[in-house]
């Protein structure tokens, strides 16, 4: 049915298709009832054979054939030679069904469960290969059979050499320059040029990037009302629950975080073991981002004191990649915490409405200069010898691909080798940020992707999502660029703000995020009018407490998922999105669920809560919102929102104060 | 944009109900159950799933249920794990998963525990991993550790790890990125590297990246485009290529408004769906979300509706 011009058919054909469709009729009407009864003679096996060869997708056939052949090998005069001639005839019928369809599933196999009773040879089933591979290059179940083949082969060759990784990529690039140089056109190349790319940035051994707090912060915990000594936006913080977060950010999921990995010394925990919680949407095990709470006790301690808090990541062994590999030294850090007598009543939230109008932001002024937190943790990490020279290493081959793109692009204009410019420049900034901290290319990078946009319309959406992540790398690469995108808020009486900073990254294009390990300070967020599709990395924002979403283009409820990871989250604004308007939803199996065996939806407690309204309509904001504790929920301006709704969510979420402007009782 | 000929496909289909003794209906009598499926889901999409004889289908179904449990192709035929899916998929169309012995069909298929909400029957852990163990360096995943990936494996695997709740094993911006490039300058999908496109990859692909989220990365438009291109806009069909021949199984319910459906089921009945044309079609359709046309699940592949009843109805 595939490849086949259209065209008028022939009477002639007609006639000619009318007898075999009779003769197939009957052959298969014969071997049924030699199947049933179980007759296993030479003339079934013979019908058995012409079905087949007409045929070869009849699965009840096959195994038919393998009951039989079982059947006369058991046989009391069954003797090598028998054997042989028995499975000789097995080859011959899946030979005359590949003649029919080479990509017969039921065909391979067969062949394979011949070869598993220990016949045919490789040299054989190689011959046989050619021949169809000639036919089709790509006829991935020969290629498939090849591999099974030559697999045990091989094993028995197998010798055991190590190499050292760089020895290798070094012979891999040179390879694939061959292919890329030779047909530039041909993606598969490519692909693999991306994969070496990545074994070239990527260390194998785990690292871990930032941390909340970071070095050296000096981090104000308590009351808002002494806000006139705060720091900065990076450190200062405000929690009324006796507990504050401790964020661990590394350069790849790991597994393995727990008390005894890390360990924090300090006078103010006041639990003996501190559980670490991986940050991800999921509750996998692993995960990039893991969090920690640490207790005070305000009562004992004094206020004019600042407490030092030690932090060892990698104490003791067993923080290990996914790939496999243990983060073998240990990352040191200390930051200090001072703390605010608690005057107010933390029952307090929700006097008033927080209001994301521009009207209400000022452009946050520097008053001193402190430690850049973002470079602070960096230079902690110490190498030894060989991770030096592999460093360096690494350096000199992506400048070495840089310079080779470059010549080829000066020549040909090739889509991919753009792309693959883009990749390695961006590659070449994130080797270099350890010590220079500045993101040399970007502008570069972003006018590539431009080009790319333009060039290739289709896919104008990845290099959108690749912009929007060199943009992001750009802002946060450094402090003074991050301090141009925060603002203080101008409503500081407010008691649902527990830090008048806003770090304002609206009106950018963004249509996804990125950089997170960079913003793990951030307690209120304007991503509006932008255009994201997905907040994928925002459970990483654990201080998060506001939240605009609003003019972006998330298109369900499930696109949230991320949220549901940011319990101190009170204020949120998600209108004027486009969730309900879109049939099919691309975070139906991303966010964890019933579908996807990962979360289980209590049916008695729906019954009670939501007061007749169908959970079959509203499971996905059932659970989103539901173990949210919002105070403030902006939602209008969506295809979902109406009045039923609304008063679905104001049961589900006790704690909801102001609803679309409008305030609740 | 060219847009559903309707009326065409359905004097096509009349024109091929007189040949009830097509080769190709006898050559796929053993696959009678999957067609069967595709075929009514395919019905299910376009809202016409009601004008089908319930009780007709479903005791078929079950006459195709061998005593260990399984479901053949059709009658006669042994049970396979392939057409036992097909069977319960049937069934759940028709909101009839009652009338299964879970238990005994559990026993023939641990992935059916899947969706019939019973996976603490299977060891899930060691399901994942094998899957995991078939993933490549471009992130795509082939059918044995090693093999090539291709866009129909990519779906089963991303499919199953959906399922499971195991979808961060994939890294979504390489395999994203591999499946957006499927997408060949005619706006078609192909299902590797330098391969034609063909209209059944529209399912294969489309709904991978959906469940991964980064189908924006291709381009709906000219996607819709070359789909509706397949179609025979002078004699009605469907085909995998614009201007390739057109058949019979590609077409059947590529196509809403049909007057005469309980009849068109009976020959569903007796041709079978040769492959998977119709279906990926219509489904294809459905993911992209061309109007009136109902939400397919991009896991379950069952219309969006059944699937909720299934987990969120009772």
């Amino acid at each position: 049915m595939h490849g086949r011009p259209r065209k008028a058919p022939k009477p002639e054909d007609a006639a000619a298709s009318a007898a075999k469709v009779e003769k197939l009729r009957s052959l298969q009407s014969q071997f049924l009832s030699n199947h049933h009864n179980k007759i296993y003679t030479r003339e079934a096996l013979e019908v058995n054979a012409k079905l087949l060869e007409i045929n070869p997708e009849y699965y009840t056939a096959w195994n038919f054939r393998k009951l039989a052949v079982e059947h006369r090998m058991s046989q009391p005069d069954s003797d090598p030679d028998s054997v042989k001639s028995i499975l000789n005839e097995e080859l011959k019928v899946v030979e005359s069904a590949l003649k029919q369809n080479f990509k017969s599933y039921g065909a391979w196999h067969h062949r394979k469960w011949v070869l598993s009773k220990g016949h045919s040879s490789i040299d054989n089933e190689l011959r046989l290969l050619d021949r169809y591979q000639k036919v089709d290059p790509r006829n991935f179940h020969a290629w498939n059979y090849r591999r099974c083949v030559l697999l045990s082969n091989l094993l028995k060759r197998k010798v055991q050499r190590f190499f050292p990784k760089e020895v290798v990529l070094n012979e891999e690039y040179n390879l694939v320059h061959q292919a890329l140089f030779t047909d530039p056109d041909d993606q598969s190349g490519w692909f693999y040029h991306l994969w070496l790319l990545d074994q070239t940035v990527k260390a194998d051994v785990p690292l871990l990037v930032s941390s909340w707090p970071a070095h050296d912060d000096l981090i104000l915990l308590g009351d808002r009302n002494l806000d006139d000594c705060a720091l900065s936006p990076f450190t200062t913080f405000h929690f009324y629950s006796g507990t504050f977060p401790l964020i661990v950010c590394f350069d790849q999921a790991v597994e393995g975080v727990n008390s005894s990995t890390i360990s924090v010394e300090t006078v103010l925990n006041t639990e003996k073991e501190l559980t670490w919680k991986p940050l991800s949407i999921n509750d996998s095990k692993t995960s990039q981002v893991w969090v920690t709470h640490l207790n005070y006790p305000d009562a004992k301690l004094q206020s004019s004191e600042a407490y030092p808090v030690e932090v060892r990541v990698g104490h003791s062994k067993g923080i290990i990649s996914s790939s496999g590999f243990l983060l073998n030294h240990t990352s040191r850090f200390v930051f200090k915490v001072l703390l605010q007598p608690i005057e107010k009543d933390p029952a307090g939230h929700g006097g008033e409405m927080i209001s994301w109008g521009d009207g209400n932001f000022l452009l946050y002024e520097t008053p001193s200069q402190k430690s850049n937190p973002m470079i602070s943790l960096d230079q902690m990490n110490i190498m030894d010898e060989h991770e030096q020279k592999s460093s360096q290493w690494r350096a000199e081959t992506i400048a070495n691909e840089i310079a080779l793109f470059q010549e080829l692009l000066s020549e040909i204009n090739c889509k991919i080798g753009k792309l693959t410019l883009a990749r390695l420049l961006m590659a070449r900034d994130i080797l270099l940020s350890p010590c220079a901290n500045k993101t040399v290319h970007s502008e570069e990078v972003i006018k590539l992707y431009d080009d790319l946009t333009n060039s290739d319309p289709p896919h104008s959406q990845y290099y959108k999502d690749e912009r929007s992540l060199v943009l992001l790398q750009q802002i946060t690469s450094s402090r003074e660029s991050l301090l141009r995108y925060c603002f203080r808020h101008r409503d500081g009486t407010s008691s649902l703000i527990d830090n008048s900073f806003c770090l304002r990254l609206n009106n950018l294009s963004l249509s996804r995020m990125g950089s997170i390990e960079k913003l793990l300070w951030v307690q209120m967020l304007d991503l509006s009018h932008n255009e994201l599709q997905s907040i994928e990395g925002l459970e990483a924002m654990q201080l998060l407490s506001c939240l605009n979403l609003s003019n972006n283009r998330l298109s369900s409820f499930t696109a949230l998922g991320p949220l549901r990871l940011l319990k101190s989250l009170l204020v949120l604004d998600i209108s004027f999105n486009e969730i309900g308007s879109h049939s099919i939803d691309t975070t139906r199996y991303l966010c964890p669920s019933p579908l996807s065996h990962s979360e289980e939806i209590v049916q008695s407690y729906d019954e009670t809560v939501t007061g007749g309204v169908s959970l079959t309509d509203y499971w996905e904001a059932f659970l989103i919102f539901r173990g949210l504790n919002l105070s403030q929920l902006d939602i209008h301006g969506n295809a979902v929102a109406d009045e039923k709704l609304n008063s679905f969510l104001v049961k589900i979420v006790p704690t909801l104060k102001w609803l679309d402007g409008g305030k609740l009782h | 944009m060219g847009e559903l000929a309707a009326e065409k496909h359905v004097q096509y289909i009349l024109s091929v109900e007189k040949r009830k003794d097509d080769f190709v209906s006898v050559v796929m009598e053993h696959l009678r159950m999957n067609g069967a499926y595709w075929g009514l889901t395919t019905l299910d999409l376009l809202g016409k799933l009601y004008t089908v004889d319930v009780d007709e289908v479903v005791s078929w179904v079950m006459e195709c249920q061998h005593e260990s449990g399984g479901f053949g192709g059709n009658i006669g035929h042994d049970p396979h794990i392939l057409y036992t899916l097909s069977a319960v998929q049937n069934l759940a169309l028709f909101d009839k998963l009652n009338v299964l012995d879970v238990d005994k069909v559990l026993l023939y298929s641990c992935m059916l525990s899947l969706i019939l909400c019973r996976l603490n029957k299977i060891n899930v852990e060691k399901a994942v991993s094998y899957i995991v163990s078939c993933k490549n360096l471009d992130g795509g995943f082939g059918s044995t550790p090693g093999g090539e990936s291709h866009a129909g494996q990519i779906f089963c695997c991303v499919g199953a790890l959906a399922i499971m709740g195991s979808l961060h094993h994939i890294d979504k911006d390489l395999l994203g990125w591999w499946l957006c490039e499927r997408q060949v300058q005619s706006g078609g999908l192909n299902g590797r590297p330098e391969k034609l496109p063909d209209v059944c990859y529209s399912w294969w692909v489309l709904s991978s990246l959906i469940m991964i989220d980064r189908v924006h990365w291709i381009s709906k438009e000219k996607l819709i485009k070359y789909i509706l291109d397949c179609q025979d806009t002078e004699n009605g069909g469907i085909s995998d290529r614009p201007d390739d021949a057109v058949d019979v199984y590609h077409t059947y319910f590529g196509v809403a408004e049909f007057a005469f459906l309980p009849k068109a089921w009976m020959s569903l009945l007796d041709f079978n769906l040769s492959d998977l044309k119709s279906v990926n079609f219509v489904a294809g359709l459905s993911l992209l979300e061309y109007p009136g046309l109902k939400a397919v699940d991009p896991a379950y592949a069952l219309p969006v509706d059944v699937v909720n009843r299934i987990f969120f109805g009772r």
